[in-house]
């Protein structure tokens, strides 16, 4: 399986961005072992990268590979959701719902 | 006038848009956020880039524009017809697109629990990399689209607010609004972004557009109340039309200029004031454009600058009139000192005519200027427009010191009053009037003084005639009552003498 290549933007250390950076390396170190790349970019230290990604909310995370590229908005709790985000395995039942790879 | 105490609290930065301050008293609340609230096509975007652009243009003020809604290049292109250069301001670090428009095609999933920490970032990051002091955010409603939770949205616009406030720029944001006469804004914006609002409307009037600016509410600062009329000019952009802010400074002049009739100038008591509005009204085929031809031709002989402004007939119209009466247009055309505008009234809107006008006279820079027919305005617009039109074209010329002759067509052969001069007769210095006469079976032609601001005038209805070389006015109509009233009663000399002894009589008797 590809490298996923994964970018977390939050604004400063607040516990939503805590909660979303602990949540994203469970559901990694769950589903990816070792097949994944995690940058963690503060906006407020690098607002330029916010600017360049055109970054609204916060915590965005962008899978930027295996394509197609997404975004995931939130502190990635829903976990059933961020699974479906990274297209790791999807479940038939959720066929046709929005981020689903078709 | 009234001169309003300016709270010293809540300074105020001008915004640089024409008019605007005026009715603003000076602008936007500086350092503070305001709310520009319109329906769908009421110039938000434009308001929002103008707001940056007078800022670069007259203050060299740099400024971050927010936009999201339309993309950057959508909107470089847009203003590029407004005689503004984007993309140079943004080679020269004068202005910064923050782009938060939505992006198609982008597969996007929300879940719970975020905020737009990455939109307050890059604000913050854009007024920071220039040095901005102005921010526009166009448009508000467009967030709620990409996010739908419209609680964290409220939210995070009141922080972006607050953020704004803290780092001291102005900023605009606009919001849309469903009807003009309705809420504020839509998602009810107003109540946590802005303290300041200003309402940019529309509406349809008699099958017209007519866009009108309101300020709402501007916090603890002052400001007029009310509707003003605006346009949006090619080339030019926002203009606020400020007629009731307009001041009545301007001087009056007791420097006497011809008519282009010495019968008339004696009539007038010596000419008409050099800085005066003078209105002549009249049936059609009276006589109107043969005063306005006499004007200009009187004007240009004692040396003076003239333009026309025609709505009813073409150039070549005018300049062969003009050869009729023994006046040659074209010549005085060739020598500089004469210019002839026509134009359709229902070319544009009288928001447009009016900056039209303005613009011409401050290009020609005339001593006089005649409008032909001011009733052939009227027609394209609703009568609170045409008044407003009209204000703001006689106080302009007034500014100027420029002498206005205008012309008002009456709906009936015989007389009386047309809308035109419902409106504008307590504007005007100097009411002329020429008025058909029926004398035994005869149609001939009245002219008389009626008013006459700041000097004596000649109270007689005189008879006057047209030939090859113009008008020429003759002697007072004396066996004849109710020129005026349209309803002339020819009386018998016996009869009349004898009316005459019976006023005597009663003299006698008091």
């Amino acid at each position: 399986m590809n490298r996923s290549v994964l970018k977390l933007y939050v604004m400063g250390m607040t516990p939503r961005a805590e909660r979303a950076v602990a949540n994203l390396r469970r559901i990694c170190a769950e589903e990816l072992d070792d097949r994944y790349e995690l940058q963690v970019i503060d906006v407020l230290e690098s607002p330029q990268l916010a600017e360049d990604e055109r970054i609204m909310a916060t915590p965005t995370l962008i899978k930027e590979l295996p394509p197609p590229v997404r975004r995931l908005i939130g502190d990635l709790s829903d976990t059933e959701k961020v699974l479906l985000g990274l297209d790791l395995h999807p479940a038939p039942e959720h066929v046709g719902a929005k981020g689903d790879r078709p | 006038m009234i001169q309003l105490r300016t709270d010293s609290r809540i300074e105020k930065l001008e915004t640089g848009i024409p008019g605007f301050d005026q009715i603003s008293q000076g602008g936007l609340p500086k350092g503070r956020t305001t709310l520009v609230a319109g329906t769908a096509g009421s110039a938000k975007t434009v308001f929002a880039a103008q707001f940056l652009a007078e800022g670069i243009l007259k203050a060299d003020e740099a400024g971050v524009f927010v936009t999201l809604e339309e993309s950057p290049d959508d909107i470089r292109r847009n203003v590029k017809g407004l005689g503004w250069d984007v993309q140079q301001w943004e080679a020269d670090g004068k202005w910064v697109f923050v782009d938060a428009s939505p992006q198609p095609g982008e597969e996007m999933i929300i879940t719970a629990d975020y905020d737009l920490g990455g939109l307050m970032a890059r604000i913050e990051h854009g007024v920071r990399k220039v040095n901005a002091t102005r921010v526009s955010m166009d448009s508000l409603g467009a967030i709620f689209t990409q996010f739908a939770d419209r609680a964290i949205v409220r939210r995070e616009l009141f922080r972006i607010a607050t953020m704004l406030k803290r780092i001291g720029v102005t900023a605009v944001m606009t919001a849309e609004r469903t009807e003009e006469y309705g809420d504020i804004a839509r998602y009810g914006i107003e109540e946590f972004v802005a303290d300041n609002v200003v309402i940019l409307r529309n509406p349809l009037e008699g099958e017209k557009r007519r866009r009108t600016v309101e300020i709402l509410k501007y916090r603890g600062t002052l400001h007029y109340k009310g509707e003003y009329p605006f346009t949006v000019m090619p080339g030019q952009g926002f203009i606020v039309i400020p007629l009731s802010a307009i001041e009545l400074k301007q001087q009056s002049s007791p420097i006497r200029v011809t008519s282009g009739s010495e019968t008339l100038d004696e009539m007038c008591g010596g000419g008409f004031f050099r800085d005066s509005i003078i209105l002549v009204s009249g049936a059609t085929g009276n006589g109107k454009t043969l005063m306005v031809t006499e004007f200009i031709a009187g004007g240009v002989k004692a040396g003076e600058r003239c333009l026309l402004l025609a709505f009813e007939e073409s150039r070549e119209q005018l300049i062969r009139n003009a050869t009729g009466w023994g006046m040659d247009f074209e010549q005085m055309e060739r020598d500089g000192h004469f210019k002839v505008v026509c134009a359709y009234p229902e070319s544009a809107g009288l928001e447009d005519h009016l900056i039209a006008i303005r613009d011409e006279i401050d290009r020609f820079k005339p001593n006089r200027v005649a409008v032909d027919s001011l009733s052939a305005l009227e027609r394209v617009s609703t009568i609170k427009g045409f008044r407003e039109f009209v204000i703001g074209l006689t106080s302009f010329i007034k500014q100027r010191q420029v002498t206005g002759l205008f012309t008002a067509t009456t709906p009936t052969l015989m007389g009386g009053t047309s809308v035109t001069e419902a409106h504008i007769s307590t504007i005007t210095d100097s009411i002329i009037l020429l008025r058909y006469v029926e004398m035994l079976g005869e149609m001939r032609r009245g002219i008389t003084v009626l008013k006459m601001r700041g000097s004596p005038h000649d109270k007689d209805i005189r008879e006057f005639t047209i030939d090859g070389q113009g008008m020429h006015i003759g002697k007072p109509f004396r066996q004849v009552t109710g020129i005026l009233s349209g309803a002339p009663v020819h009386l018998v000399r016996t009869e009349a003498e004898r009316l005459e002894g019976l006023f005597k009589e009663e003299a006698v008797v008091n």
